[in-house]
């Protein structure tokens, strides 16, 4: 297929219906309405089904509704909707149910802008909702790769039971670039009928499934918690994601970006080689599995004298970055949260300030 | 010979955790009788509320799922959505319906979700232990409206039925009680023409049952029935509020 040039919020719906998601619930808001706007119209096209709900938290519901009968299913949002949406994820994870959720990261806190921020960060990898959560998430960096997030998002989902979140900050839904979509998604979620409410007759089981959260033995809460933890650390050994820039041969300095931010740093990065400083990069393209192993090996690689975690918050993922580095080496921040994107000659200021 | 009295084949084996005198039991039965009559069992999904009907799955053999405290509505919203096919019910009592999820009834009801709401309204929230409810009378006493239900500060109990019959879309809106082996039949009724107005695809369907709740009403079973008859029925009267006729 030959490429095409489309907004990140529509090439998003697109893609999930590539993927097989006909069941899409959501709630506008900026910047990622164009989403809504676009299945509304696209979803009664292949026979699947659009509903704006009344709120975020009726969508997640709805969300969860369908999931629990094993349907593919998704929705749109950004970061006041997620919160709002909370509930809803907390409670899909509790009772096991494959949903993706996107959120096109606007500044906050509070209603805080609708200009792009990466301020979501903590919420989304630490699990957004009440209790022991976690969600795999997936950060693209372009409208391509959210493309291929969303359509690989849904199989992640089925495979874990578990709810995925594709984080996009406003620029890859607003930013118009050329995409290629991939093959239509073919495989359809295997097992549900173990354990989805699909219909005991239509699906000629014998048995009821019952989807639910609430396990008021505490051993047995206990062990579903266990068996939970189990999938976040399957999710450590199978999905960790990342790519690296500029890394094979020696550098002073380590740049750790994501999304949109780390198109920035590539730059900067380009800018300071041309000057004769090597600076190398990894782009988590998993937030949560982080690639901690990744983020150790490159900072701790002899002659790198310092590490630059850049972001568009006050500093979320330099935490993970801490970790990663374990105090090897001094680990730096620089960011901006307000709807600016920091750009190259910042972040070169930032490093030549560290490694001269 | 036969059989001429059996219990439901879409009700469990599973005794209740419900207290002495509860409707659940009741209402739960008409459910299930219904289910069964319509033979739908197999294809039908139960939505449970957060509550004393918490736990409902346990008392019925068809598939279930468990909503978030007041949102069941959006949860059946999603399942019938994606799943025409299967028959959906809420089962929600007048704290969770009422009060934290009057958003998702009203906007479930105005959209003409083809989904049916068994409504329990027995004024008082019953699993957090009696406190007041958006349904309990003025001057009726509860663990936070100690010395009586002050309209003043508030407000007026809400009539959920009134409510939504008031909305343009075309719905059945009932209400009816099974605090009396009376009023029983005329209940079942109801509930079985909300189901059928679902598998007619036709409009949503909300029946609203008057019950008692004698543990946390501080009354015996029998005197619950009468301070029900006494004070209930009055201010929320029985019968059909709207129908898609």
């Amino acid at each position: 297929m030959s490429k095409v040039l489309m907004k990140g919020n529509e090439a998003i719906g697109e893609a999930a219906i590539r993927a097989g998601a006909l069941n899409y619930f959501a709630y506008p808001i900026t910047p990622q309405s164009e989403v809504a706007e676009y299945l509304s119209r696209r979803m009664p096209e292949v026979g699947g089904h659009f509903l704006q709900g009344e709120s975020e938290v009726a969508v997640s519901y709805m969300i969860f509704g369908a999931a629990g009968c094993g349907e593919r299913v998704f929705t749109t949002s950004s970061s006041p909707g997620i919160s709002l949406m909370s509930e809803g994820i907390s409670y899909i994870i509790g009772a096991e149910c494959p949903a993706v959720f996107v959120n096109i990261m606007r500044g906050g806190p509070g209603l805080g802008g609708i200009l792009p921020s990466q301020a979501d960060y903590l919420q989304a990898t630490r699990g957004v909702g009440h209790g022991d959560c976690r969600l795999l998430v997936l950060a693209p960096a372009s409208v391509q790769e959210a493309v291929e997030m969303v359509m690989t998002a849904f199989p992640l989902a089925e495979k874990y039971r578990n709810p995925v979140m594709v984080l996009g900050d406003g620029l890859i839904g607003q930013m118009m670039e050329p995409v290629e979509f991939p093959d239509n998604l073919k495989s359809a979620p295997s097992n549900k009928d173990d354990w989805a409410t699909n219909g005991m007759d239509t699906r000629g089981r014998k048995t009821r499934n019952l989807v639910k959260s609430l396990f008021l033995d505490p051993v047995e809460l206990n062990e579903h918690n266990l068996k939970i933890k189990r999938k976040y650390e399957q999710m450590e050994r199978e999905e960790v994601r990342f790519e690296g820039y500029n890394q094979d041969g020696a550098y002073r300095a380590l740049i750790v970006s994501f999304g949109t931010m780390s198109r920035v740093c590539r730059t900067a990065i380009d800018i300071m080689k041309a000057d004769g400083l090597e600076v190398a990069m990894i782009r988590p393209q998993t937030l949560f599995p982080y690639p901690l192993q990744a983020v150790r090996d490159a900072a701790w690689k002899k002659g790198c004298q310092a590490v630059f975690s850049i972001e568009m918050n006050m500093g979320q993922m330099v935490e993970d970055v801490r970790l990663a580095v374990q105090g090897r080496c001094p680990v730096h921040w620089y960011g901006k949260c307000g709807g600016e994107v920091p750009t190259p000659e910042e972040v070169v200021e930032t490093v030549r300030a560290v490694v001269q | 010979m036969g059989k001429t009295f059996q219990k439901p084949e879409a009700l469990s084996d599973q005794p209740t955790h419900y207290c002495p005198g509860c409707t659940h039991g009741v209402a739960h039965r008409l459910v299930a009788e219904v289910i069964d009559e319509l033979g739908i069992r197999g294809r039908t999904v139960g939505i449970a509320p957060v509550g004393c009907a918490v736990l409902a799955y346990n008392y019925f053999t068809f598939d279930f799922q468990e909503a978030a405290h007041g949102r069941a509505p959006a949860m059946a919203t999603g399942i019938k959505r994606s799943r025409p096919d299967l028959v959906v019910f809420t089962y929600q009592g007048d704290g969770d319906l009422a009060s934290i999820g009057m958003g998702e009834i009203v906007h479930a009801a105005n959209r003409g979700e083809k989904f049916t709401t068994v409504f329990i309204n027995n004024a008082v929230y019953g699993m957090t232990g009696g406190q007041m409810a958006p349904t309990t009378l003025p001057d009726q006493r509860t663990t936070t409206s100690p010395f009586g239900r002050n309209v003043d500060e508030v407000g007026m109990p809400i009539r959920v039925s009134e409510l939504l019959a008031s909305l343009q879309t075309p719905a059945y809106i009932s209400r009816q009680t099974v605090i009396l082996p009376k009023y029983i039949v005329k209940a079942k009724k109801a509930i079985k023409k909300a189901f059928t107005y679902q598998l007619e695809n036709r409009c949503y369907g909300f029946v609203e049952l008057v019950s008692t709740c004698p543990t946390n009403w501080g009354l015996t079973p029998v005197d619950a029935v009468k301070w029900a008859q006494e004070h209930m029925l009055p201010y929320y009267p029985l019968g059909d509020l709207k129908s898609p006729e």
